[in-house]
């Protein structure tokens, strides 16, 4: 299964703005590596350049490569449709179909996939909501609107609509910074569960959390307003929060700026 | 505190008028209409004939209705398509620098009077109408709406087409503001999971805008079955009740009003002001409806939370 990201000398761009700078790095195969830094240091940027979101937004555009094990995503001849089936992705606002039952939530994406998964697409279902936790929760309301579910619920939905199409990758955008402590912690043991699957990479704020999840954590920051981010350090999560090597990343794991 | 008082006596005095106004013209219908249908002979319901001028009077609204009805059921038939695509294009596939000059020009088509396309539909239409009724006539005309044998031309189906051009300025661009107002989360998330395009708009574009879709329908058909002069010019008028749409013939509430006003007596206006009740009835209840869809939209899907 390839799992593994490399990205090298990744530039992105908002129209004529650089937003982040020459960042290299590897993500590693079934791994939760967490990305942290200040607000607007381009880690979100980073992480949807890695399933093609980011050229959605008009005008932004990408340069450098990312390789999912040896294939280029940026390849001319890749459909960006491709690739983020195979990298799915959490937002930070949990956002479940308001039209939509739990059900038809979590099989959206199957039947995006083609009519081809259409038999069987129960046990798919009960699958992904057991994977994400949640089905002892809305086996009784399957057919009830997904958006009648608590906002930790909501956000759980969301991971089971993610994974019901069976990506390599899981792309996490802040998944828990809309949620309470409980439900937070209902998403964090979920992600130490999905890890023996899913490769995960998580933006957070809370440095708490990349802590408590993550094995590798890289640190973002910018210089200053306007200009643009980029990947300070990267290493295992305990050497980053306890005797990292730069004095920028000690400041912020410690709480003396951002 | 004073000014407070003030306004809040203007706007509610706005209110009360916009009632009184809609009372009034609901009590003049009746009031003149009621001795017409007195006098009628014939059952206003189910009569097709309109001949309230003579000795016995006799009239009905059975075929106007109808008319009025295929017409405009017909014209939202193919008008829906049309701009609701036309919706879609504009803002999920025109680059901007294509999408907003052509959104006024689609608003423009709604500033033409309907004197213009009456007439456009009359000299231009019809002729050009003929090859493809003739056409539909010979390979569908087993189908008995298109079943015909005359001459094809001023029929209703030209009458519909000429309405859809009409009405299809307002549901493109209801359909258009809607569609704008989809939630950037719903459309990521639809991406997200491998959506193309296409498979994105109807997860995300067109389950949020159905709500919107309905009104703009309502809207639309309500336009089509009031409209008068369009379609008094291009439909060829008579008084039977048939389902084929590609024969001559076929007419409309508001057409008849404005083809018979000027010739109709004492009992023939208040004939033609009963039709007139009836049509006020029809845009009623389908503004009803469409409200009872959407409020029963709003409460089981839909609703955050």
């Amino acid at each position: 299964m390839a799992q593994r990201i490399e990205m090298s000398g990744v530039h992105a761009y908002y129209g004529s703005t650089l937003a982040v700078e020459d960042v290299s790095l590897t993500i590693q195969e079934r791994h939760i590596t967490a990305f942290i830094g200040p607000s607007g240091c381009g880690k979100t940027t980073v992480l949807r350049t890695m399933n093609r979101m980011h050229e959605l937004v008009l005008g932004a555009r990408v340069e450098g490569k990312i390789l999912l094990d040896d294939e280029d995503l940026y390849d001319p001849g890749v459909d960006p449709v491709a690739v983020r089936r195979t990298i799915g992705m959490v937002f930070q606002k949990p956002n479940p179909f308001p039209t939509m039952t739990v059900y038809q939530n979590v099989a959206a994406g199957l039947r995006l996939n083609g009519a081809r998964r259409g038999r069987g697409s129960d046990e798919l279902v009960e699958q992904a909501l057991r994977r994400a936790n949640l089905w002892d929760e809305v086996k009784d309301r399957l057919h009830r609107p997904g958006a009648g579910l608590s906002g930790g619920q909501q956000q759980r939905l969301c991971i089971a609509r993610a994974i019901a199409v069976e990506p390599e990758v899981l792309l996490m955008d802040e998944p828990c910074s809309a949620l309470d402590p409980i439900s937070t912690l209902a998403i964090e043991d979920l992600m130490l569960e999905l890890k023996e699957r899913f490769t995960i990479v998580i933006v957070t704020h809370n440095m708490a959390q990349a802590a408590r999840v993550s094995q590798t954590t890289a640190f973002f920051t910018i210089a200053g307003a306007g200009q643009p981010g980029r990947l300070v350090e990267m290493g295992p999560t305990a050497t980053i929060f306890s005797t990292p090597s730069q004095k920028t990343t000690e400041d912020y794991v410690t709480g003396r700026f951002g | 505190m004073r000014g407070d008082r003030a306004f809040r006596l203007v706007v509610t005095a706005a209110g009360i008028v916009v009632l009184m106004i809609l009372a009034a013209i609901t009590i003049f219908l009746i009031v003149e209409a009621v001795p017409a249908l007195r006098a009628d002979r014939a059952n206003f319901l189910t009569e097709r004939h309109w001949s309230p001028d003579e000795n016995p009077p006799r009239f009905g609204i059975a075929a106007l209705a109808l008319g009025t009805l295929m017409t405009s059921v017909l014209a939202l038939l193919i008008a829906l398509p049309v701009s609701v695509g036309t919706a879609l294009f504009l803002t999920q596939y025109a680059p901007r620098r294509v999408s907003v000059p052509l959104g006024y020009l689609v608003d423009l088509l709604a500033a033409v009077p309907s004197v213009v396309y009456g007439l456009w539909g009359l000299i231009v239409l019809v002729p050009h109408l003929i090859p493809l009724s003739a056409f539909l006539a010979d390979h569908l005309g087993f189908i008995p709406v298109f079943a015909s044998n005359q001459t094809y031309g001023r029929s209703v189906f030209a009458a519909s087409l000429v309405l859809s051009v009409m009405v299809l300025p307002i549901i493109a661009a209801i359909s258009r503001e809607v569609f704008l107002t989809t939630p950037v989360e719903q459309v990521e998330a639809a991406y997200a999971l491998g959506a193309t395009r296409w498979e994105m708009i109807r997860t995300a574009v067109l389950p949020h805008g159905r709500p919107g879709l309905v009104s703009a329908a309502v809207l639309g058909l309500g336009r089509a079955l009031g409209e008068t002069i369009a379609v008094a010019l291009v439909l060829s008028a008579n008084f039977d009740i048939s389902v084929h749409i590609l024969t001559p013939g076929g007419n409309t509430i508001a057409a008849n009003i404005a083809n018979a006003f000027g010739d109709a007596g004492t009992i023939g206006r208040g004939a033609l002001i009963a039709s007139g009740l009836v049509l006020f009835a029809f845009t009623l209840v389908v503004n009803l409806l469409a409200r009872a869809v959407i409020v029963r939209h709003r409460n089981t899907l839909g609703a955050p939370r």
